[in-house]
């Protein structure tokens, strides 16, 4: 049975972290070195993580799929790392960061997590530069900021538009040194499929070598998984076609509480699908909607080309609905907006699916090089994807699956209800709430690697007598055969319909009934139409090829598999929260203009799912008390 | 759209390996390469026979794991574009393609179109990094950096580890991956002190490997997908030059045991 306890000290807001960190045991330098961790995945959080534990003399044991740590997909984060340094002195400060994070999460996060997350995010610039990163500098040397996401500071941090990979590349090169030194052993090409929970402690992982199929056995006296997030359930995502649930999810069957699952963030300026066969979304950045105006036509089927369509036929939706905010409305309230006029039959482009960035005016205003300049890039990305010139006609957008919120409970010190088993990065649904800002997704993979986890693990190695268990400990043998006995069904299947087919099934189930906005029947139809697709899905699966070999089907597979199971849970929690909080829209719960209604009487706690075999899965909340901050109404009319 | 694939495949390193001819029709000219290959796969799958195996993961041009060489050229065509970005609409209808993997003896081949890479990552681990622990760093204003000296830091630093410029050099030579990492942080204040040890160690790392030495043909600059430039070559080429001169010091090659103290 779990209990949820955050472990949140108590006292002034202001001084929680550094009072904890003073409470909190330490290990002696000469013992670290007897202690062996697992980290598994090497994104920001997971590299982080990793380097820092390897620094501080740890032996750490590093697993990624890919075949060099550098390939993880924060990689290909955009826009920018925002931080509370006031370099602009314009107002910013921790505090505002920390108001901005809560109120933009929905008043769905922990106060002292978030807050902690605003504190320590000073460090990680500092850190960063340290390593290396080339962030935007001015003339005089300084670091250069702009602003994102709708926030009325410039604190966010960036390097060009390739702010993902450059972090990345800061954390993969301190990884690089401490494989040098030896302290981290790097496993490429390897995948975590199961978790080893001995009396009740994660303490190893099984693993598939993803070159030879050999399946083996790690263990450890704590485990970090920093696996990322899910959005690949809805087939079609901005995510890398790699990212998956299984990690995560095998850790929940294991017994590790998963919170917030329907906490899904739906990107607004995504390039629409064009047909069937397509395996992924790109993402355009935010920052066109500085400068475009989005629109489609009035009357719902017109088919005339843009050019056509007179001034006085447009609808300028955004600017229409939102006259304050206008086309730089969060979001969540942009996604939704286009969504509804397409439902409405006006939208644009193949199957209606997609709404008109139009940068006619501003060319008109300031010059084609202007705007050559500042976008000259998503132009020519835009361009090769669709074969169409932006310059000319304008560009077609639609909303796409993203970014995940929810993911495995942990407490104030990043272990999930498992002890021994930390969570950090997007694989956890600490900080986000509702609905993450831009820019704060980088944030909280680097503070939690770089400066939270290396200080709390330290207090549970100190205070847990766990030696590792042996590799054939009836815990890891037990581990094992599970993957055995899936992998061998998996092989098993008819051999009618790929696993891509099933993927796509279940995303278009998944889109329509949790996407954008989530309906009471709906979901149930989608609890009705998930446990067939399952079922046919485990009887015709086609997985060519054997277990023993370099066999990307059976990987892709195995994922898929983990995805039909997950995404029953998704709709559960999104059925059960009976309210409108950021990125989750229940329909029945709006108001006549079509703004969400939040129900903090009802709804005010993290919803955390307990596994049950064969059994619906038990919810657990965690209360959300607001000492320093009062929740208000979101309002951007 | 219809093509005719001329595909390598190899079922392991010590496997021969062969072209194969497979028929890719109905493709759509928005599609994808990469997409291409799913829809042919698809169909191998449901004919029984094994799928042709490629990298890939972020399909936006950034994460690095794509890698095939279409007739002839690394990432095909287009120039300064990953495998991953490029478009059926950029071919005529009815032609062949032939792919390959990454050919180059410091790639072994894995299987079909994928090479083991990891002789790029052994080379970043001898150098290719600033030694910086997380305790107590400065505020990074007090370091300062011109605009023009990081944005040239940036041109190098945006090098995704493809492995296209060795692929490209009739040498193999890895020097455009190798000099556009020493460059970044030679252009860097915080890259000083260790520079002249980077260069060396890197350099040796390279030779290591088996990568062909630079001959100054240019291809890497034509084929990466970052149209990282060749003058970059010649920034690590003034580095090593440098450590040359100057003691390198030793390797960082042996583990340090940061509990020496202690025993």
């Amino acid at each position: 049975m779990i209990r949820l306890d955050s472990k949140v000290p108590s006292g002034p807001l202001e001084t929680k972290w550094d009072r904890h960190r003073f409470t909190e045991k330490l290990v002696s330098p000469n013992n670290k070195q007897a202690i062996k961790v697992i980290v598994v995945g090497t994104g920001l959080a997971g590299a982080s993580a990793a380097s820092t534990l390897g620094q501080l003399g740890y032996h750490v044991d590093c697993f990624c799929f890919h075949d060099s740590p550098r390939r993880a997909h924060s990689i290909a984060a955009q826009g920018g790392i925002n931080a509370a340094k006031n370099y602009q002195d314009d107002g910013d400060s921790i505090a505002r960061l920390f108001y901005d994070t809560i109120k933009g999460g929905d008043f769905r996060s922990r106060e002292a997590n978030v807050y902690r997350l605003a504190q320590v995010s000073t460090q990680i610039i500092d850190q960063c530069v340290a390593l290396g990163v080339p962030f935007a500098r001015e003339y005089g040397g300084q670091l250069a900021n702009r602003s994102f996401g709708g926030v009325q500071v410039s604190r966010t941090f960036y390097c060009r538009g390739q702010t993902g990979q450059q972090l990345l590349l800061g954390a993969y090169s301190a990884l690089c040194w401490q494989i040098e030194r030896g302290q981290v052993v790097m496993h490429p090409r390897t995948e975590m499929l199961d978790l080893i929970v001995v009396d009740g402690h994660a303490q190893g992982i099984v693993v598939r070598d993803l070159i030879s199929g050999r399946l083996s056995v790690h263990v450890a006296q704590a485990v970090i998984l920093a696996t990322g997030g899910y959005s690949n359930i809805f087939y079609l995502s901005t995510n890398a076609t790699g990212c998956n649930v299984t990690a995560t999810y095998r850790a929940w069957r294991q017994g590790a509480a998963f919170a917030n699952p329907c906490f899904t963030q739906i990107h607004p300026t995504a390039i629409p699908p064009s047909e069937e066969h397509q395996a992924k979304l790109t993402l355009m950045s935010e920052s066109l909607r500085n400068d475009g105006r989005i629109w489609v036509p009035k009357r719902a089927g017109d088919a005339r080309a843009p050019e056509d369509i007179p001034e006085s036929e447009r609808d300028y939706f955004l600017e229409r609905r939102y006259p304050r905010f206008g086309n730089l409305v969060p979001r969540d309230v942009a996604s939704r907006a286009v969504k509804v006029v397409c439902d409405e039959g006006c939208g644009v482009g193949p199957g209606g699916h997609g709404v008109y960035l139009d940068f006619a005016e501003v060319i008109e205003r300031e010059g084609l090089g202007l705007v050559r300049e500042r976008y000259g890039n998503l132009f020519e990305m835009y361009q090769r994807i669709t074969g169409e010139d932006a310059y000319k006609a304008p560009m077609r957008i639609y909303p796409a699956p993203h970014y995940t919120m929810g993911g495995l409970w942990v407490d104030y010190n990043l272990m999930s209800t498992v002890p021994g088993l930390f969570v950090v990065g997007e694989a956890n649904f600490a900080d986000h709430g509702a609905n993450r800002l831009g820019a704060s997704s980088l944030m909280q993979g680097l503070a939690d690697g770089y400066f939270i986890l290396p200080y709390t693990i330290g207090h549970y190695l100190a205070t847990t007598k766990n030696e590792p268990i042996a590799p054939d400990h009836p815990d890891a043998r037990a581990a094992m055969d599970r993957v055995v006995a899936r992998t061998t069904k998996l092989l098993e299947g008819n051999g009618k319909r790929t696993a891509a087919s099933f993927h796509r099934a279940l995303g278009h189930i998944m889109w329509n009934a949790c996407g954008m906005a989530r309906h009471r029947s709906g979901l149930h139809h989608a609890l009705q139409t998930i446990p067939p697709l399952r079922h046919d899905f485990w009887c015709q699966v086609a997985v060519p090829g054997s277990g023993e070999t370099f066999n990307q089907q059976l990987e892709y597979a195995g994922r898929v598999a983990d995805f039909l199971d997950f995404a029953e849970l998704l709709c559960h929690d999104a059925l059960h929260r009976e309210e409108s909080c950021g990125a989750h829209f229940r329909e029945e719960h709006q108001t006549a203009d079509g703004e969400p209604i939040r129900d903090d009487e009802r709804f005010a706690f993290v919803a955390a799912w307990e596994y049950q075999p064969n059994g619906t899965p038990i919810l657990h909340k965690e209360p959300l008390s607001f000492e320093f901050v009062q929740p208000a109404m979101r309002s951007y009319q | 759209m219809h093509f005719t694939l001329n595909v390598w495949r190899q079922r392991g390193p010590d496997d021969k390996g062969a072209f194969m001819t497979y028929p890719a029709a109905d493709i759509s000219p928005a599609m994808s390469f990469l997409e291409m290959l799913d829809v042919v796969n698809q169909r191998l799958i449901l004919n029984g026979e094994e799928p042709i195996a490629f990298e890939s993961d972020c399909r936006e041009g950034i994460c690095g794991a794509c890698s095939l060489v279409i007739n002839g050229i690394p990432h095909g065509p287009d120039r300064g574009v990953a495998t991953c970005q490029l478009y059926m609409r950029r071919f005529a209808d009815e032609t062949v393609l032939t792919i390959e993997p990454w050919r180059a003896k410091a790639f072994p081949v894995i299987r079909d179109l994928i090479v083991d890479r990891r002789a790029l990552d052994r080379i970043m681990q001898a150098g290719g990094y600033i030694s910086s622990n997380t305790g107590g760093a400065v505020d990074g204003n007090t370091v300062l950096i011109g605009k023009d000296r990081a944005e040239t830091a940036m041109d190098a630093a945006s090098c995704i580890g493809c492995g296209a410029c060795v692929a490209g050099c009739r040498n193999a030579s890895a020097m455009l991956f190798v000099a556009a990492k020493v460059s970044h942080l030679a252009h860097l204040p915080q890259g000083e002190p260790e520079r002249v040890r980077r260069a060396d160690a890197m350099m040796k790392a390279m030779d290591r490997e088996g990568f062909g030495s630079c001959g100054n043909q240019y291809e890497c600059e034509a084929v990466c997908p970052k149209s990282i430039s060749v003058h970059f070559i010649a920034t690590f080429n003034r580095e090593f030059l440098r450590s040359t001169i100057a003691e390198p010091g030793p390797l960082t090659g042996a583990p340090a045991d940061p509990h020496a103290e202690f025993r």
